[in-house]
């Protein structure tokens, strides 16, 4: 078996900050947060999505790695060995998805969107892109948002904006989404309503 | 041995996990009561466990934590909850509103508009606002899913029917981002307008009810009101004794026994503040009233 890299050097501090900056960014849609303590996660794992993973995924949060990152054995060991997740087939099944291919990531409605009882128990995808300074801009409008922030992201799936909009009609059900690149971290969460542009 | 018995900030990681990802939901889900595996705290219910756990969760080695106690930064409450912070996570404390990046709060909001980068914690003792109309959570759970507040505006409108206007003059129900009827906590209703489009994130946590919510940043968060009743602040109609604020939030405070009483600002830092800016007027005395 391969060699497992290391995980966060401080494990309290450095979750810590990692919160905050997830934190921040869901606080307020659209703007990029930097991610400092990063680790050396096994690629094709990024630094930051690799971080936002040992924050908040532990055993009692199913994950599904999309097929990008189950290609491969050394991701889905080292997510065990540092977190304990259970790993799943089934998108539905998952409490956090993580997504190395965007583009292609399956229809949000596949993973699990809550009810209208507990719309909290739902899935949160983290979207690995690659660029935050790339890509058509995404007008968002909703809570968190002074007036109107604008994003751009690269790679998303081509749908996007429809996609956005058919999740913020399941208000208050949906997913959310956690975006990290390199070492920078944004989030869309359901609350968000893109703007159509005339 | 010399090595602390506890983890940084109190909280065990795997505790703090779910506490972030409880935060996360909430803000995701603005007004949403998130349930969450609330933990025994070296303090009891009913002394702000749930804020507690918030701040525990959210805290690092570079906030700077304010404590206030109904706007007071010297009542036992806050500062036992201080000094646990400052004891269990090294953190730098102030009473200063606006040095504070973490700011726990039981039943008031700072005078102080909060700027971006502020988190506002609240200590909540019931977070369900229908919980007094109807006692059954997997009804008010169904009601908040199918949105059906008509309850709410029963309550208000009985209020209006005894006594010719809302007597509601705290925890004030507010509706968040025109979806999730929410309590504010016990905060007085005068607060209740800071809570709309703040610049800062503002967190709920009830610790013995085991509920997290929140408000982001600039969410519209109105007041439920009537149109021939609309929702009106209150305070009481003086100004403060010590620094002659006519607009802040006061208290009353009885100062013998044949009546006399003075007005003094609910929020000890902001008239601190006002009294050491060497421009303000000082109303000393001015304002006891004798009956």
């Amino acid at each position: 078996m391969a060699t497992l890299t290391a995980g966060f050097a401080d494990p309290v501090l450095a979750a810590q900050a990692t919160f905050r900056a997830v934190m921040d960014a869901t606080a307020r849609p659209g703007t990029v947060v930097p991610v400092i303590d990063t680790v050396a996660a096994p690629p094709p794992l990024a630094a930051a999505t690799a971080a936002v993973a040992l924050t908040l995924v532990d055993g009692d949060t199913p994950v599904w790695l999309d097929p990008r990152l189950a290609a491969g054995p050394e991701v889905a060991a080292w997510l065990r060995f540092h977190t304990g997740a259970p790993l799943v087939d089934r998108p539905a099944d998952a409490a956090f998805a993580i997504l190395a291919d965007p583009a292609s990531a399956p229809p949000f409605e596949h993973f699990s969107i809550g009810t209208l009882d507990d719309p909290d128990r739902s899935a949160t995808l983290i979207l690995q892109v690659e660029r935050f300074d790339d890509g058509a801009p995404l007008v968002l409008s909703g809570p968190g948002i002074a007036d109107r922030a604008t994003l751009r992201v690269a790679p998303l799936p081509p749908d996007m904006v429809a996609r956005l909009t058919a999740n913020r009609a399941l208000f208050p059900r949906g997913v959310d989404l956690i975006l990290t690149a390199g070492h920078a971290v944004a989030a869309l969460p359901r609350s968000v309503m893109p703007v159509m542009e005339r | 041995m010399n090595a602390p018995a506890y983890n940084f900030a109190y909280l065990d990681e795997q505790t703090k996990r779910m506490i972030r990802r409880a935060i996360l939901k909430a803000i995701a889900i603005p007004g949403y009561q998130v349930p969450f595996a609330s933990r025994e705290m070296p303090m009891p219910y009913g002394w702000g466990t749930g804020g507690v756990q918030v701040t525990a969760a959210i805290l690092g080695p570079a906030d700077v934590l304010k404590v206030i106690d109904q706007g007071s930064d010297d009542t036992t409450n806050a500062v036992s909850i201080r000094k646990f912070f400052g004891r269990t996570a090294g953190v730098r404390t102030t009473t200063h509103t606006t040095e504070a990046t973490v700011i726990q709060t039981r039943h008031r909001v700072p005078e102080t508009p909060l700027k971006a980068g502020q988190i506002l914690v609240y200590q909540v003792p019931i977070p369900e606002p229908l919980r007094f109309l109807e006692p059954r959570e997997t009804e008010t759970r169904r009601m908040h899913a199918l949105e059906e507040y008509g309850l709410v505006h029963v309550k208000l409108y009985e209020d209006i029917a005894r006594h010719g206007h809302i007597a509601t003059t705290y925890a004030y129900p507010v509706k968040v981002a025109g979806r999730y009827v929410m309590d504010p906590s016990p905060i007085p209703k005068f607060d209740n307008p800071k809570l709309s489009n703040s610049d800062a994130l503002q967190l709920f946590g009830a610790g013995r009810e085991k509920r997290i919510y929140a408000i982001p940043p600039h969410t519209a968060v109105v007041s439920l009101d009537f149109e021939d009743h609309p929702f009106e602040q209150w305070r009481h109609p003086a100004s403060c004794a010590l620094c002659g604020d006519d607009a802040s939030f006061l208290d009353e405070v009885i100062t013998d026994d044949r009546g006399g009483r003075m007005f003094v600002c609910s929020d000890t830092d902001h008239c601190e503040s006002r009294r050491a800016a060497p421009s303000q007027p000082t109303v000393q005395d001015a304002e006891v009233a004798r009956g």
